[in-house]
């Protein structure tokens, strides 16, 4: 008897339903620019960054449902991001074989303190690399490895969320990144040297 | 000088990204700090890549276009 006094009619349903319905569309639109910065670097370029991050917006809509309140909400939405830019077949080139990388983890900061003596501030040094520099060095990684750089470095995700996002394990996640790292700095060096000879 | 893994400075090389990721044990870090603070050829490469992380993060970092926030607000389903 309760039961039946306390079931919600249609309308009181209804109601509730497209209440969450729009709080769930307010709070992935606050996350949009955050989505936009990750996007920007996993997809080849900014129109396919936007038209990716429009068709994540548009699933996202859609199947809203099927988000978990309380969870992470822009490791949501990364997802489906990733999994429609693999569908897309921006991601028709494989991970390259393990590749020779005679760089160590101080090969950039080797190759700037060679060209210019000893370093004397560290902070100031990465300054003499352009913003363009930088961006099309990142764009130079290979995609298995960027995604993880770009999800870690650039989006602040965990290893973790990274992790599910890719749907890879956590120790590939670590070892993606850690490469990455590698990478991006060796085509650093390549521009810095390049531009300075 | 470097490059053998009894080397500390080798093997502070080995933790820096562990290090500046924050996931190394209280023991790990510890040990890494210690050496660090004897060493100032490793801190300066560890200072480096902090500020390099940084650096790029920021030179990286685009605002998201005005008219791609308008076009995804008009992407809401609308209320019936």
């Amino acid at each position: 008897m309760t039961a039946v006094a306390e079931a919600p009619s249609d309308a009181t349903r209804i109601a509730a339903d497209a209440r969450d319905r729009v709080r769930f569309e307010e709070e992935a639109l606050e996350l949009s620019d955050q989505v936009y910065r990750v996007a920007r670097h996993l997809a080849g370029s900014r129109e396919d960054a936007e038209e990716l991050v429009q068709e994540t917006y548009a699933r996202a809509f859609r199947s809203w449902r099927s988000y978990q309140p309380g969870t992470n909400l822009r490791a949501w939405l990364l997802r489906i991001l990733t999994n429609l830019n693999i569908d897309r077949g921006r991601r028709a080139q494989r991970a390259p074989q393990m590749q020779a990388l005679e760089a160590n983890d101080y090969f950039l900061y080797d190759k700037l303190a060679e060209s210019d003596g000893e370093l004397t501030d560290e902070e100031r040094v990465v300054e003499r690399l352009s913003q363009d520099d930088i961006v099309s060095a990142l764009s130079a990684v290979p995609h298995d490895f960027r995604d993880v750089l770009v999800l870690v470095d650039i989006g602040d995700f965990s290893y973790q969320d990274a992790a599910q996002i890719l749907d890879i394990p956590i120790g590939t996640v670590m070892s993606r990144l850690h490469r990455g790292r590698r990478i991006l700095k060796r085509e650093l060096a390549e521009t810095f040297v390049e531009e300075g000879t | 000088m470097m490059g053998r893994s009894d080397d500390p400075c080798a093997h502070c090389e080995e933790v820096m990204q562990p290090y500046l990721d924050h996931i190394l044990s209280d023991e790990e870090r510890r040990e890494a700090e210690t050496h660090l603070d004897e060493c100032d050829w490793c801190r300066r490469r560890y200072k480096f890549e902090e500020s390099l992380r940084r650096y790029v993060r920021q030179a990286v970092s685009e605002p998201m276009p005005v008219e791609l926030k308008e076009k995804l607000a008009a992407l809401r389903i609308p209320l019936n």
